[in-house]
């Protein structure tokens, strides 16, 4: 049985004794009546191909539009130079999900998590924390289960598109569900997954999805930047055992009550917000 | 929604619903006409029409006939690959007030002279619903073993083909009948939660008023 609140599924880790990741196992093999080995294998391959995805990734692509590429190259560069402001690991972070996002715009394979326009969030904080701390692949695997259930409790009780619900929905639903990751591939306890995905949303709360001229590209690319960013100090902050004073299921509930009071021209529709600027506009007629 | 929904699926970018769905739309097409598309009329609604292109939607679609899913690496490619394959094709918007804003019709014709009308829409997180199979309303989602059933419309079809299922030990998760009119030709849309053999649906095929059987095996992605 899928859940339909956080709270369900710390309950149910106190009860039985078991990590979060494995409550959120227990209920795909229930869902699909599969074996556990099936349902990892399941796993295995997003996890593959997001990290397939991740080495990829061609600077020199530039998207139909013309908009986007090129990006995710450029941070890594500066990333590699050393000095920047946000740190090594931060850097890293930031040129993961400009990359992941541009290989989207590019029409290149990646892996919706939990959609298309926010794919580079889950893989911009895992892949660079796998290839500097050596961790294995069962620890990442464990970690995408945590992320799992917290998007499904989000699809259950709000949304995650950004039709329905603006980017909080895509970008927010992305970011909690890679706080509560990184929570999980530290050893965190189920309140602490609950506590960072739970931050992640709350910081991302009313962010509309105005995509210019109604393209996956400016501003979700870099979107997913924050998205990542977010995670990663919310996770940090959850891990130094801070909490969220909301908890998280009544989070995803305003969540839901922000999106449905959002004007239809900041969902998905690429009218209001930056679609509507006046340069929004021009970008739009040219590709006409 | 199930955790494979949220992590997933792996696809060609830039959208699951306007990327993704529409290839899918494209493949189950092809396996409903059951032969090499050669020729295919394709109209597209609402937000398909609108930021399509941008999308790769038309690209997308013209993949799926061809037999690519959702993360075929050719899909960029897919205009080139037709001209290859010899499908002929054609784009236009329409307009369907009452369809889901996703929505896309397609006439195609087979390489043994088929011919299928399909209206399908694409739901969000490439999901997507068979809408219309030749004018006649089918609803079904393509996600799990399915058959399509093109019957007379007389009593006792429906319990033939229900006991040949419960024979080889398939479960139906969900059954829809619709007709057009008492007696006149009628579909039946049985979906399985196991997956259905060859040789179960040429029984099938064999079944007194049946005229057609179309199978869907679920695995899109």
């Amino acid at each position: 049985m899928s859940y339909n609140s956080l709270e369900e599924i710390v309950l149910r880790c106190e009860h039985e004794k078991i990590p979060f990741w494995k409550a959120v196992l227990y209920s795909d093999i229930e869902d699909r009546d599969i074996t556990d080995e099936m349902s990892f294998n399941s796993m295995k391959i997003m996890w593959r191909a997001m990290r397939g995805a991740g080495a990829d990734y061609d600077e020199n692509l530039r998207s139909p539009s013309g908009l986007s590429g090129g990006m995710g190259g450029q941070m890594q560069k500066y990333a590699e130079r050393g000095g920047t402001l946000s740190g090594e690991r931060m850097s890293r972070v930031i040129a993961q999900a400009l990359q992941m996002g541009e290989s989207n715009a590019c029409m290149r394979r990646i892996v919706a998590a939990p959609t298309a326009g926010a794919c580079g969030v889950l893989p911009a904080v895992l892949i660079p924390l796998e290839r500097e701390e050596g961790i294995s692949e069962d620890k990442i695997l464990e970690a995408l289960y945590t992320s799992a259930g917290i998007g499904q409790v989000i699809a259950s009780r709000a949304f995650i598109s950004g039709a329905a619900g603006g980017c909080q929905a895509e970008i927010g639903s992305a970011s909690a569900m890679a706080a509560g990751a990184l929570v999980s591939v530290r050893g965190g306890e189920p309140e602490q997954i609950v506590s960072a995905a739970a931050m992640a949303l709350k910081n991302l709360l009313g962010l509309v999805c105005d995509p210019v001229a109604g393209l996956v590209e400016v501003p979700c690319i870099k979107r997913n930047v924050i998205g990542a960013v977010n995670a990663m100090s919310c996770a940090d902050m959850a891990l130094a055992g801070i909490e969220s004073r909301i908890p998280a299921d009544q989070v995803i509930d305003a969540m839901r009550e922000v999106g449905k009071s959002m004007h239809v021209s900041l969902k998905e529709t690429g009218e209001g917000g930056l679609a509507g600027t006046p340069e929004g506009k021009r970008i739009w007629k040219r590709l006409q | 929604m199930k955790i494979f929904d949220i992590l997933g699926p792996i696809m060609v970018g830039p959208s699951s619903s306007h990327t993704a769905g529409a290839a899918k739309i494209g493949y189950i097409t092809r396996t409903l006409l059951g032969e090499k598309p050669v020729n295919a009329r394709i109209g597209l609604c609402g937000s398909f029409a609108a930021t399509g292109k941008g999308h790769g939607t038309d690209k997308a679609v013209i993949a799926g006939l061809l037999g690519m899913k959702p993360d075929d690496m050719r899909i960029p490619e897919s205009f080139a690959v037709a001209e290859k394959e010899k499908l002929s094709f054609s784009f236009e918007s329409v307009r369907l007030p009452e369809a889901h804003p996703n929505t896309v019709v397609l006439d195609v014709t087979g390489d043994a002279g088929r011919e299928i009308a399909v209206q399908a829409s694409s739901l969000g997180g490439g999901r997507i619903m068979i809408e219309k199979l030749d004018g006649t309303e089918v609803h079904c989602m393509g996600d799990c073993p399915t058959l399509i059933i093109c019957n007379q419309d007389s009593p006792g079809v429906v319990s033939e083909v229900t006991s040949i299922l419960s024979g080889i030990n398939v479960n139906i998760a969900a059954l829809r009948l619709h007709r057009d009119k008492r007696g006149g030709s009628a579909v039946m849309v049985i979906e399985t939660d196991q997956p259905v053999g060859k040789e179960s649906i040429s029984m099938l095929e064999q079944l007194e008023g049946i005229n057609r059987v179309i199978y869907v095996n679920g695995e899109v992605e």
